[in-house]
């Protein structure tokens, strides 16, 4: 089970004089289960890239497969792949319709063609997964606060219980605190349903601390596929690319710089810390 | 999908036809769509026709880009061409069951498929290349002479304006909206008339909050900058006649005269 990238290549507006290649032969492998960050400049690709897995894109050239099966074969079933793969889109202003929360959620999965009851209950189960409190179920999605609509938002594709779940980037527009709450919470989902995670981003700050693998993508290729502290170790060519390592991992170069014995892998803040204990022997 | 609608859209590319003065396209689209009324001969049609495709090799615009946006329309084109088919009266060519197609609803119905092919085409070289900006300070100069009869010139372009510098931002918007809901498993296309009908609740009504919010984005934005509308406004680009341009005129003159001169000999 996974999803597989064979040499995909995608242009925008193919045959015209504004033809813009967005993708330029993307291999890829996304095993099952993982929680993986997808990162890159504005305009790399990234949003095109997600948009293949669950077949809103048809690539121009090359195959996308999903357990194994090319997705835009002509008797591949579309509807059951987004049932499977679910992407929730930069802004949930996107995709909020209803009167109120609790029935935006229900489009999802009562797309699928469940019985009401179950709809009702994947709903309501998504929203509870999604930490939204009782009081908003039932207020119109237009009311909430911008951290809050994006949970619904998630919520709308949790309920249809997807396999894969991809967030392009969920965390955009919110403020440090509200950052954090929706990067716990997809951590948490990621912990508890052992769904694989696919988390698009252009921070690295923002990903560092929750991700196994890092995917960055540069003008429309794959510039790094690694984990993040093998990642992290390219920090002039990430910053060529208009990206930057996390703070820590800066702070732990200057430290070995001056003369301390630290491993400049740390990534995290948490490891960054024992590190420096350790290097100053109070460990 | 969405994208094959090429209709009042902008094509970005050098040629002549895009560096005309937009008061000469619109004098030349307006002249063209009259010439289709005057003609009434499959010459005329022809003359139409090669003064077409001249000026689609002139723009630079692949041709494969115009007649997409022809397929928008091509459900339109066939119920007039089929009604003119089998309701003009005539002499029958063909009658089965209550239907008869005569000699003169045939003539008829080709004509007018050629006719509104011709206008749409016509008007696209337009739209294509020329700037919804350049369109609009163009006709508000074509229209200055309405001005004494107290018409609001500006007040109208202005807001022709700002419609069509709104539509790619909204199509753009309404693609986004409808990928953001197939995600979720809606499905655009398929059902009945009344399910596709509804289908599109989950489409517009995000589409208009969002044109509701853009539009008052717009307003605010405008009274900050004391827009007062077009009492006095100068402005930053005004238009100015190039040798071209004259050149132009000079080829839309002989067009014209040669649809009708030539229409009237092979008549006669
Ligand atoms: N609908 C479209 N039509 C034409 N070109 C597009 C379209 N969408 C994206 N592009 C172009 O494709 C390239 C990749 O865009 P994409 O949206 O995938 O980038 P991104 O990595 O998601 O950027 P961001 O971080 O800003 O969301 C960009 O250069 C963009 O201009
Ligand atoms: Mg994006």
């Amino acid at each position: 089970m996974s999803i597989i990238f064979d040499h995909v290549n995608y242009i925008y507006d193919e045959d015209t004089a504004m033809a813009h290649a967005a993708l330029i032969d993307v291999n890829l492998k996304i095993p099952d289960g993982k929680f993986i960050g997808l990162i890159g400049h504005t305009g790399s690709g990234k949003s095109t890239l997600i948009q293949h897995m669950n077949g809103l894109i048809k690539p121009s050239g090359g195959t996308v497969y999903f357990n194994n099966e090319d997705i835009n074969a002509p008797t591949y079933n579309k509807k059951n792949l987004r049932a499977r793969v679910g992407l929730v889109f930069q802004y949930p202003e996107h995709q909020l319709f209803e009167t109120d929360c609790f029935k935006d959620v229900c489009f999802g999965p009562k797309n699928l063609g469940l019985p009401q009851k179950d709809v009702e209950l994947r709903a309501y189960e998504a929203l509870k997964q999604v930490g939204l409190e009782d009081d908003f179920f039932y207020q119109s999605p237009f009311d909430l606060s911008g951290g809050q609509k994006r949970r619904v938002a998630i919520a709308g594709v949790l309920a249809m219980k997807p396999e894969v779940m991809i967030l392009d980037e969920p965390t955009a527009g919110l403020d440090p605190k509200g950052r954090e709450d929706i990067l716990n919470l997809i951590s948490d989902l990621h912990k508890k349903t052992g769904i694989t995670i696919i988390l698009v981003s252009h921070s690295m700050e923002d990903v560092a601390d929750y991700v196994e693998r890092i995917i960055v993508m540069n003008k429309g290729r794959v510039a790094f596929d690694a984990e993040p502290k093998e990642v992290f170790r390219h920090v002039t060519e990430l910053e060529e690319m208009g990206l930057a390592a996390p703070q820590v991992t800066y702070c732990m170069k200057e430290l070995w710089e001056a003369g301390f014995d630290v491993d400049t892998d740390a990534t995290t803040l948490e490891e960054a810390k024992n590190e420096i204990l350790k290097a100053l022997g109070r460990c | 999908m969405l994208r094959d609608i090429t209709l009042g859209q902008y094509y970005r590319t050098e040629s002549v036809i895009h560096s005309l003065d937009p008061r000469v396209k619109i004098v030349a689209t307006f002249s063209f769509i009259i010439s289709l009324f005057l003609v009434k001969n499959f010459i005329g049609y022809i003359i139409a026709g090669l003064f077409l495709v001249f000026c689609i090799r002139l723009s630079k615009v692949p041709p494969k880009f115009i007649f997409r946006g022809m397929k928008t329309i091509f459900f339109i084109l066939i119920i007039t061409m089929l009604f003119n088919l089998f309701l003009t009266p005539g002499i029958p060519l063909v009658t089965f069951w209550k239907f008869q197609i005569t000699k003169e609803g045939l003539k008829l119905a080709i004509m007018m498929g050629i006719r509104l092919v011709f206008l749409i085409t016509g008007s696209s070289i337009m739209t294509l290349t020329t700037t919804p900006n350049n369109l609009t300070d163009g006709l508000e100069d074509l229209l200055k002479p309405l001005k004494k009869l107290r018409v609001p010139v500006h007040e109208i372009s202005m807001m022709m304006s700002i419609a069509l510098r709104f539509i790619p931002i909204l199509m753009e918007e309404t693609d986004k909206i409808m990928k953001a809901q197939m995600a979720r498993g809606a499905d655009f296309e398929s059902g009945s008339l009344m399910t596709r009908a509804k289908s599109l609740i989950p489409l517009l009504v995000p589409l208009f909050v969002s044109a509701f919010r853009r539009a008052n984005d717009l307003a605010m934005a405008m009274e900050a900058r004391c827009y007062r509308g077009g009492e006095g406004r100068t402005k930053m680009k005004p238009l100015v006649y190039k040798r071209r341009d004259a050149i132009a005129y000079l080829v839309i003159v002989l067009y014209l005269a040669a649809i009708v001169v030539l229409g009237r000999i092979f008549f006669t």
